[in-house]
C-alpha cells in the first residue's frame, strides 16, 4: 500500500490548484505581522504582503517596490494561511527572492511603480503561482500565456471606489459571454484584434469561462461591494486598503468576509452592514488625473 | 440520491462538477436546513481558519447540524484536505473549531509552503490496480488514527486516505484531476447507507 513518491512541484495544475482553494474566499492586503493576525482572525483566506497598503502609495507618491523581507517573513511565521506578496510588474528578481522566501503566490502587481514597461515577468519559470490583474479578456489572457495561475480585475487600488473593478469584472466576463456565442471562424479574427493566444481563446470559446479562478480587486470597501462584485461573477475577491484604513478593521473584515460567502443574500449582507464605522474615506476615480490611474500600468 | 456539498468557501463547484460526471444529483449547501433530505455530504478543499470562522458566531450555524447528522444518523460524509481537518478529532498545535466526529490526528499544512504542493501517482488498492493521480495542495497529513480507522492511502510514512465507518476523508483533491474513482467509491458508501435506512 506505501508508495514511493516521485512528487512534481510547480505544474500547471499545482499552481492552479491553490488559487481554487482560496475560492469564495477574501484575500486581504496587510503591511506587517499584527495586521496579518487580524486578517486570519477575520476569515482571510489568505494574506497579500506589501510595504504600504494603496492609498497610502497614492497619498506618498515615489517609487513602491516589493516590501522589506524581514516582515514577509514575520508576515509568514505569524499565520498558518497563504501568504501572497507583490512584486513589480517585470521585476523577476523581486519575484525570485519572494519564492525563496517560501510565499505562496505572487502578484505581479500594477500597484508597485512598474520596473519594465515593456515586458511581463515569463511566469512559467517558477514553482509558485502568480496572480495578475487585467481590465479586460485580450489582458487576462496574455497573462495566462505568460504563466499566471490567477486573475484579478485590476480594479483602482486605493480609491475605495468600485466603479473600475466593475468595468473590468463586466469586460472580462462579457466578452467571454460574447466568445461563446461566436461562430469558430471569427475566433483568429477576434484573438488577433483583442491581442489574445488563439489557443486560450478557442478554450475560453469552448468552456464558457477563463481557464484559471478569476477574483475582483481595486476599490472594494464595503460588504455590499463584495457581495456585487460576486455576483456580477468572480471566483472571490481582494480587499486592499479599504480594511486598514477604515474604522474598525477586525469588524470591516468580518462583515466582507461573511458578505463574500452569502453574497446572494440580502439578509445577512445587511445584518453584517451595519454599524461598521467609518468606511475608507476614499477618491473618486473620476477625480484621478490620467497620471495617478494604477490600472493603465502594463498592457 | 442527492449530496450536498458544503459551499461556504473552497472549490465546492469542482465537487459538484465530478458529483454531476457520476450521474449523481447535487446541491450546495449554505444553511443548516439545506441539509434535510441529503444521503451524503462532502466538505471540499479551502481555507479551514476561513471557514471556521463562518460557523462559530450563529450566522452559520451549520456546524452543529452536520455533527447531529453524523451521529444521529450515520450521514455519510466525505472530506477533502480542508474537510478531513473538520472532521479530525485532532488538530497538531491548533484549537480551531472541528466536527471531532473521526478518531484521526491531523497535521495541518504538513509539507510546508507552496512551492512544495505537489502531484504524484498513488496507489490506492481499494481504487484497483491503476494508480490515482494525487494533488496535494498545502496538504495536511493524518498522523495517528484509532482502531476502527480504515488506512486506504499512504504516501511514504503519512496516511493520506481513511475511512471510518461512513466517514471517508483524503488529503489530496481528487475534485481537480477529472478521475471519478474516489468519489464513486464516496458514493457507494451513500448508496449503501441509503440501503440500510
Amino acid at each position: 500500500m506505501s508508495t514511493v513518491i516521485t512528487p512534481r512541484t510547480g505544474t500547471r495544475l499545482v499552481k492552479e490548484a491553490l488559487a481554487q482553494m482560496l475560492k469564495g474566499g477574501v484575500i486581504m492586503d496587510v503591511v506587517n505581522a499584527e495586521q496579518a493576525k487580524i486578517a486570519e482572525e477575520a476569515g482571510a483566506v489568505a494574506v497579500m504582503a506589501l510595504e504600504r497598503v494603496p492609498a497610502d502609495i497614492r497619498a506618498d507618491g515615489g517609487v513602491a517596490r516589493m516590501s522589506d523581507p524581514e516582515l514577509i517573513i514575520q508576515i509568514i511565521e505569524s499565520v498558518s494561511i497563504p501568504v501572497m506578496a507583490k512584486a513589480r510588474i517585470g521585476h523577476f528578481v523581486e519575484a525570485q527572492i519572494l519564492e525563496s522566501l517560501g510565499v505562496d503566490c505572487v502578484d505581479e502587481s500594477e500597484v508597485l511603480t512598474p520596473a519594465d514597461e515593456e515586458f511581463h515577468i515569463d511566469k512559467n519559470a517558477f514553482t509558485i503561482p502568480f496572480v495578475c490583474g487585467a481590465k479586460n479578456l485580450g489582458e487576462a489572457l496574455r497573462r495566462i500565456g505568460e504563466g499566471a495561475a490567477m486573475m484579478r480585475t485590476k480594479g483602482e487600488a486605493g480609491t475605495g471606489d468600485v466603479v473600475e473593478a466593475v468595468r473590468h469584472a463586466r469586460a472580462i466576463l462579457g466578452e467571454i459571454r460574447k466568445l461563446t456565442a461566436m461562430p469558430k471562424e471569427e475566433l483568429m479574427s477576434y484573438a488577433k484584434n483583442i491581442g489574445a493566444p488563439y489557443e486560450l481563446i478557442v478554450k475560453v470559446a469552448a468552456e464558457g469561462k477563463l481557464p484559471v479562478v478569476n477574483f475582483a480587486a481595486g476599490g472594494i470597501a464595503t460588504p455590499a461591494d463584495a457581495a456585487l462584485m460576486m455576483q456580477l461573477g468572480v471566483d472571490g475577491v481582494f480587499v486592499g486598503s479599504g480594511i486598514f484604513k477604515s474604522g474598525n478593521p477586525m469588524q470591516r473584515a468580518q462583515a466582507i468576509v461573511k458578505a463574500t460567502t452569502f453574497y446572494k443574500d440580502p439578509e445577512v449582507l445587511a445584518k453584517v452592514s451595519r454599524n461598521l464605522g467609518e468606511a475608507m474615506v476614499g477618491r473618486n476615480c473620476r477625480d484621478l488625473a490620467p497620471a495617478e490611474t494604477l490600472a493603465s500600468r502594463g498592457w | 440520491m442527492i449530496v450536498g456539498v458544503l459551499a461556504l468557501q473552497g472549490d465546492f463547484a469542482e465537487h459538484i462538477n465530478m458529483l454531476t460526471a457520476c450521474g449523481v444529483k447535487a446541491v450546495a449547501v449554505r444553511y443548516a436546513a439545506e441539509l434535510d433530505g441529503l444521503d451524503g455530504l462532502i466538505i471540499p478543499g479551502g481555507e479551514s481558519t476561513a471557514v471556521d470562522k463562518l460557523t462559530d458566531d450563529g450566522s452559520a450555524p451549520i456546524f452543529s447540524a452536520i455533527k447531529e447528522k453524523i451521529t444521529q444518523q450515520q450521514l455519510p460524509v466525505y472530506g477533502t484536505c480542508m474537510g478531513s481537518i473538520f472532521l479530525a478529532k485532532d488538530i497538531e498545535g491548533s484549537r480551531q473549531g472541528r466536527l471531532a466526529v473521526m478518531d484521526v490526528k491531523v497535521k495541518r499544512n504538513a509539507f510546508g509552503p507552496q512551492r512544495r504542493s505537489f502531484e504524484t501517482d498513488l496507489a490506492i488498492a481499494a481504487l484497483g490496480e491503476e494508480p490515482f493521480p494525487a494533488v496535494f495542495i498545502r496538504a495536511p497529513l493524518i498522523t495517528e488514527c484509532g482502531l476502527g480507522v480504515e488506512i486506504l492511502a499512504r504516501l511514504n510514512e503519512g496516511i493520506v486516505m481513511a475511512r471510518q465507518s461512513n466517514l471517508l476523508v483524503t488529503a489530496f483533491h481528487p475534485e481537480i484531476t477529472g478521475d471519478l474513482r474516489v468519489h464513486r467509491y464516496f458514493l457507494d458508501m451513500v448508496e449503501g447507507h441509503k440501503r440500510l435506512c
